[in-house]
């Protein structure tokens, strides 16, 4: 039987490019779906935690100037996705961007995402205070068919 | 012309084959499934849609298989991998029954799921699922016929579709059977199938 393991180990954090010495936001366990051929769009998905409350305001990356934060809501039998504009991260809380829930929209895109590439983005959090820090990511291309909870692997 | 009748006798129809297992297997009630049992229903009695090759499939071509049925669209990038991903676990949960399922992802998003598009989808998480799609009349009529909402919605650049995510079993003489929740997990669906494909 095959598992479709979550491999924790490939996301990459690259520091934060903020002036300040403490590290606010850590991302863990980024990744992004892979397109077949000719397909427009995908989603990225990755847990956010930051130490203080904290907004994630703006995400781009180079592969395309379309990405968006969505919610994923089910009402009942149908299915909802929604842009939303920011995230709140409260202090100590991690926030998952997965499957069920947010994720991040890749759109309009000019060419297939394959499974084994790597995908930049920026993430920019915003304080209370209003500063905003800026934080690199590089996500691995997962397996179109990824889960990130397969059933048989527990309850 | 005389709905009313036929409406009774497709009624005591559903209620004969619901009553058939106890006939022939010592379970002492209805067998019970983790999907909703609409078995008997008055709709998503058939379809009509084209496959990626540009053939017409319809129901029949599926008999004798136990075939689940999800609308949604490409472009989507939860729902519907989990949707698909599952139905993947559900055939290798079966083992050897697996060959006798079929699972069907009819499109929602003509505009842009085209062809070549569904084909290189469904065969990412297995060779035997089929993308069907139509025009947007024939989706309009299939959509009412399977009770299956679906409408667009503008997105930043872009735009996204709502739509019911809900999957459909039919047994193996092509009869709509269930009414699988996304909430389910692969388990519970296989569980559904096996029962599907080993009764009547």
């Amino acid at each position: 039987m095959k598992l479709f393991i979550r491999t924790i180990a490939a996301a990459t954090l690259v520091a934060a490019s903020s002036a300040h010495a403490q590290v606010n936001v850590t991302v863990k366990d980024a990744w992004v779906r892979a397109t077949v051929p000719t397909q427009k769009a995908t989603g990225a998905f990755m847990q956010l935690q930051a130490a203080r409350d904290s907004s994630f305001v703006s995400v781009s990356s180079p592969l395309t100037p379309n990405v968006e934060v969505h919610e994923m809501a089910m009402q009942g039998d149908v299915m909802r996705m929604r842009q939303v504009r920011s995230l709140d991260l409260p202090a100590g809380k991690t926030v998952e961007l997965s499957p069920g829930g947010y994720h991040i929209m890749l759109l309009n895109l000019k060419g297939q995402v394959k499974e084994g590439d790597t995908v930049p983005f920026t993430l920019v959090f915003e304080g209370k205070d209003g500063k905003r820090e800026t934080v690199e990511v590089k996500a691995p291309v997962r397996s179109l068919t990824s889960q990130a909870r397969p059933a048989h692997a527990g309850h | 012309m005389n709905q009313r009748v036929s409406r009774r006798a497709f009624v005591l129809a559903g209620a004969t084959l619901a009553l058939a297992p106890l006939a022939g297997c010592s379970l002492g009630s209805a067998v019970s499934f983790n999907g909703a049992d609409i078995t008997g229903a008055d709709f998503g009695r058939d379809f009509r849609l084209t496959d990626p090759d540009g053939r017409e499939r319809t129901l029949a071509d599926f008999k004798g298989k136990v075939v689940l049925m999800f609308f949604g669209f490409t472009q989507c990038p939860d729902v519907c991998p989990t949707a698909l991903a599952r139905a993947a676990e559900v055939k290798q949960l079966l083992g050897p029954d697996g060959e006798r399922l079929q699972v069907l992802f009819v499109s929602v998003d003509p505009e842009r799921d085209t062809p070549e598009i569904l084909r290189a989808y469904t065969a990412a998480f297995d060779p035997t699922f089929l993308a069907l799609y139509g025009d947007s009349a024939r989706l309009a009529e299939t959509a009412k016929e399977f009770k299956v909402i679906y409408q667009k919605v503008p997105t930043g650049s872009s735009y996204t579709i709502d739509h019911t995510a809900v999957t459909y079993a039919f047994d193996p003489q092509g009869r709509l059977r269930l009414k699988l929740s996304h909430s389910q997990n692969a388990i519970e669906y296989a569980a559904d199938v096996r029962k599907l494909l080993h009764s009547a």
